[in-house]
């Protein structure tokens, strides 16, 4: 906190860009996912369950352990290769049968794809993005998957990763993209 | 059945299962899978600091958290009522490399000679889990995805920034694995 708190009290140096709220938001594909229609908070209870059975398919299948992840980067082990290309597989031909089919959502919108913008970050992010994940065995969303498995500990590899989340975001317009 | 349960699953099972999270996602509420997105959404929440990158209605991506929420208590069903006391089955070649840096608990998905709170306060713990976590959330908001809406969502979208993403974690992966991380381990 004693970081963060140095960090807000340096002086902002006023540089003028261009708009690039529109550009953030492509980028970062934020806010892209606002429906028309309004709900209640709880409606959300739904995406909590999508995350519930997503979240045991990551446990059983030990796409969590720090161990399958040293197999991966070291090519002792199919395993990860087999679960991530089996979900690409899987999530690429259901893209392509909603685009096909036109399927809408079930409050009746259209399905929206949003197309992603080439920038530098995608290199310089994802090397870095890399490092950490032979690191900490972890993406995100193992993250919260690790610590439901009873690794207490990982929720201070989280508060580090919210961490280095708010740092790029304090350096955003300095950095290369 | 619930024995068939309790067994790690193979990859295909549990690949197809994360491959429909997009489908479901979409269908459910217009959503594109992505995970990261959620730790800009806690920055937002809580630090947003005047600026500009957190200044956004983080509440409209309020879907996101639960989504979230719903991982981690997966991870608690599947660990609580659905696993083996058995340990975790890990490559012969892994194993004994790993013994030479003085790792040999397999006991569970995670060695607890590296995540566990005694071993935060050690250089290498302080290293693997802080640091590591730090080029994790750096990362991935710099290449504006993780693995979810990078290699999953955007890939079977056919987005080519996507694939270059990929390509660089892994790139990233198999640098630290192989030419870092021993040294790091050795700590």
């Amino acid at each position: 906190m004693g970081v963060l708190n140095k960090f807000q009290s340096a002086p902002v140096k006023e540089v003028s860009l261009p708009d690039t709220d529109y550009e953030v938001r492509t980028l970062d594909t934020i806010c892209v996912n606002e429906s028309a229609v309004q709900h209640k908070w709880y409606d959300n209870l739904k995406y909590a369950f999508v995350g519930i059975i997503f979240g045991i398919a990551f446990t059983k299948a030990e796409v969590i352990s720090w161990f399958r992840i040293q197999e991966m980067f070291r090519l002792q082990s199919f395993h990860m290769y087999g679960v991530i290309g089996t979900a690409i597989a899987v999530a690429m031909i259901s893209v392509w049968l909603i685009k096909r089919y036109k399927l809408k959502t079930i409050d009746g919108e259209p399905v929206r794809f949003h197309p992603k913008k080439f920038n530098k970050g995608q290199i310089i992010g994802g090397l870095i993005f890399g490092f950490g994940w032979a690191m900490t065995g972890a993406c995100p969303g193992p993250l919260f998957a690790q610590i439901g498995a009873g690794f207490f500990v990982v929720a201070v590899v989280l508060a580090s990763a919210i961490a280095g989340t708010w740092v790029y975001g304090y350096l955003r317009e300095k950095l290369p993209h | 059945m619930l024995e068939l349960l309790r067994q790690p699953w193979s990859w295909y099972v549990a690949g197809a299962l994360i491959g429909l999270t997009v489908p479901a996602l979409l269908l459910l509420g217009n959503k594109s899978f992505g995970i990261s997105a959620n730790l800009r959404h806690a920055c937002a929440a809580c630090f947003p600091a005047n600026i500009k990158f957190f200044q956004y209605d983080w509440k409209k991506e309020a879907w996101n958290l639960f989504f979230v929420g719903g991982i981690l208590v997966g991870a608690i069903i599947a660990t609580q009522f659905l696993s083996t006391p058995e340990p975790v089955k890990v490559s012969p070649a892994l194993l004994s490399e790993l013994k030479t840096y003085g790792i040999q608990d397999h006991d569970k998905l995670l060695p607890r000679e590296i995540f566990s709170f005694p071993a935060l306060f050690t250089l290498r713990g302080f290293v693997m889990l802080v640091v590591g976590g730090f080029l994790v959330g750096f990362g991935t908001r710099y290449a504006g995805g993780c693995t979810s809406g990078h290699a999953i969502m955007g890939i079977s979208n056919l987005q080519v920034p996507s694939m270059i993403a990929t390509a660089s974690f892994m790139v990233g992966g198999f640098i630290m694995a192989n030419l870092i991380l021993p040294f790091i381990l050795k700590l």
